[in-house]
């Protein structure tokens, strides 16, 4: 099995340096999916004004934000591959599951520079204390991955299906659902600092989401990718 | 036909039967009495989304174009009976819980079942070509039905949930008395049947349709 994998690996790190350098070269993506975030989060600050909301909303709110900004950014590359008409040569370099790993490892890297800079920001802006700091990142990490590793097969779809302006968000939002509930009600927890055994449910959620998120784009990417 | 007629019997058999014949529950009282058209419904629904990625599957595997109009009258279904559990549960609710909706997560995770198939069938709508179509909802199809388990089984047992439970798992018993339990069956045996009859006419229908087309088309 990881004899099979590794070349996987290579080819999808392949995959990742050619999205970066095109990434680096327009900054497009990122550019739209940082000022997005930031425009939501400064609505949401100035219409909160001056007091700190209590957790249970300032939890919602931030999933809100890194939720919306993730669907406005993350279809990109798929789109992008199509309208340049560049899919058919990346079809004919690599196998379906390097070049969904290598989507899904930028998709990654592209939500997580957005969280590192939205939710320090977040924080100050709505002035929050976290009480359980290293729990509070572990939620904010696996939530990221977790976005990141659903919507890039659906990004796929999106892509092929003509890349009509809302659809992924439609698409996304039943399926990134159960891992909305757990990141939220773990934020919550982090951010109140109950006790550790309320919060390893919500960790044991994102963790397995993530994991069954990954196979099934990785069996099905396959039949998304080649017509 | 005799089928059918059989089928509108055991129905009617089974609608009195729940009244008259069957206890009012423990605990529940009279407003227990739903269970024998809410469960049935929400096992239907479970079933026709089964089979709709049953019939996802067998599309992608042989690429034949039946299998994904089997698929998207399973959906069809589904949803239909989706739907019915989510309002026999919503009837229920304000008679036990006083309020119609409070987002059990029962109710949240129903919630989120009618959302994917309704963007299923949005995505089927944004689509011309009819082999895409197939192929990307199908594969849609299979993703939903992977996240169905954390939404009915992980989530209201992560989180607490009022909803009663009927299979006592401590006791690995069942929670209902004989009387109940007849009634209770004979309900999923008709739903099913019901199901079934639902599912075939929706067939005919669909294949009519598809002649029709593949005549005008020459």
């Amino acid at each position: 099995m990881l004899t099979r994998l590794f070349p996987w690996l290579n080819q999808g790190m392949a995959v990742l340096r050619k999205d970066l350098r095109i990434e680096f070269r327009t900054r497009y993506a990122y550019s739209a999916l940082v000022m997005f975030a930031v425009t939501t989060l400064v609505t949401v600050s100035f219409s909160v004004g001056g007091f700190a909301p209590d957790t249970d909303i300032a939890a919602a709110l931030l999933w809100i934000i890194l939720f919306f900004s993730a669907m406005a950014g993350l279809s990109r590359t798929f789109v992008h591959e199509e309208e340049t008409g560049t899919v058919i040569a990346l079809k004919l370099a690599a196998e379906p599951e390097p070049v969904y790993l290598g989507k899904y490892f930028f998709n990654v890297a592209l939500l997580f520079s957005l969280s590192i800079l939205v939710v320090p920001m977040f924080l100050v802006m709505l002035n929050l204390d976290i009480a359980m700091p290293v729990a509070f990142v572990a939620i904010v990490f696996l939530g990221s991955l977790g976005l990141a590793g659903a919507s890039t097969i659906l990004a796929a779809i999106v892509a092929k299906a003509g890349a009509k302006g809302s659809l992924l968000t439609v698409l996304a939002f039943p399926i990134l659902l159960p891992l909305l509930i757990g990141a939220i009600s773990g934020t919550r927890s982090t951010m109140s600092g109950v006790s550790m055994e309320l919060v390893t449910p919500d960790l044991g959620l994102l963790f397995f989401y993530n994991g069954i998120a990954v196979v099934a784009s990785l069996l099905l990417f396959e039949y998304v990718w080649n017509d | 036909m005799i089928w059918q007629i059989i089928l509108g019997i055991w129905m009617t058999v089974v609608i009195v039967a729940s009244f008259l014949y069957m206890p009012a529950t423990q605990g529940l009282g009279e407003t227990g009495r739903i269970i024998v058209y809410h469960v049935p419904a929400a096992w239907i629904a479970v079933l026709a989304y089964l089979m709709a990625m049953v019939n996802a599957i067998g599309y992608l595997r042989k690429k034949d174009i039946r299998l994904d109009r089997q698929a998207q009258i399973n959906a069809e279904l589904g949803t239909i009976f989706c739907i019915l559990a989510t309002v026999t549960g919503a009837i229920w609710s304000k008679g036990a819980w006083g309020w119609y909706w409070n987002w059990d997560p029962r109710q949240t995770s129903i919630f989120v079942l009618l959302l994917i198939y309704g963007a299923y069938f949005v995505l089927r709508s944004s689509i011309t070509d009819s082999d895409t179509r197939a192929r990307l909802s199908a594969v849609y199809a299979i993703l939903a039905f992977i996240t169905v388990p954390f939404l009915v089984f992980v989530i209201p047992r992560v989180y607490s949930s009022l909803h009663p439970d009927l299979i006592n798992i401590p006791q690995r018993s069942l929670d209902m008395d004989r009387k109940m339990l007849h009634v209770f069956l004979s309900s999923l045996a008709g739903f099913t049947g019901l199901y079934v009859w639902m599912y075939k006419v929706q067939m005919r229908l669909e294949n009519l349709l598809y002649k029709q087309a593949m005549k005008r088309e020459g």
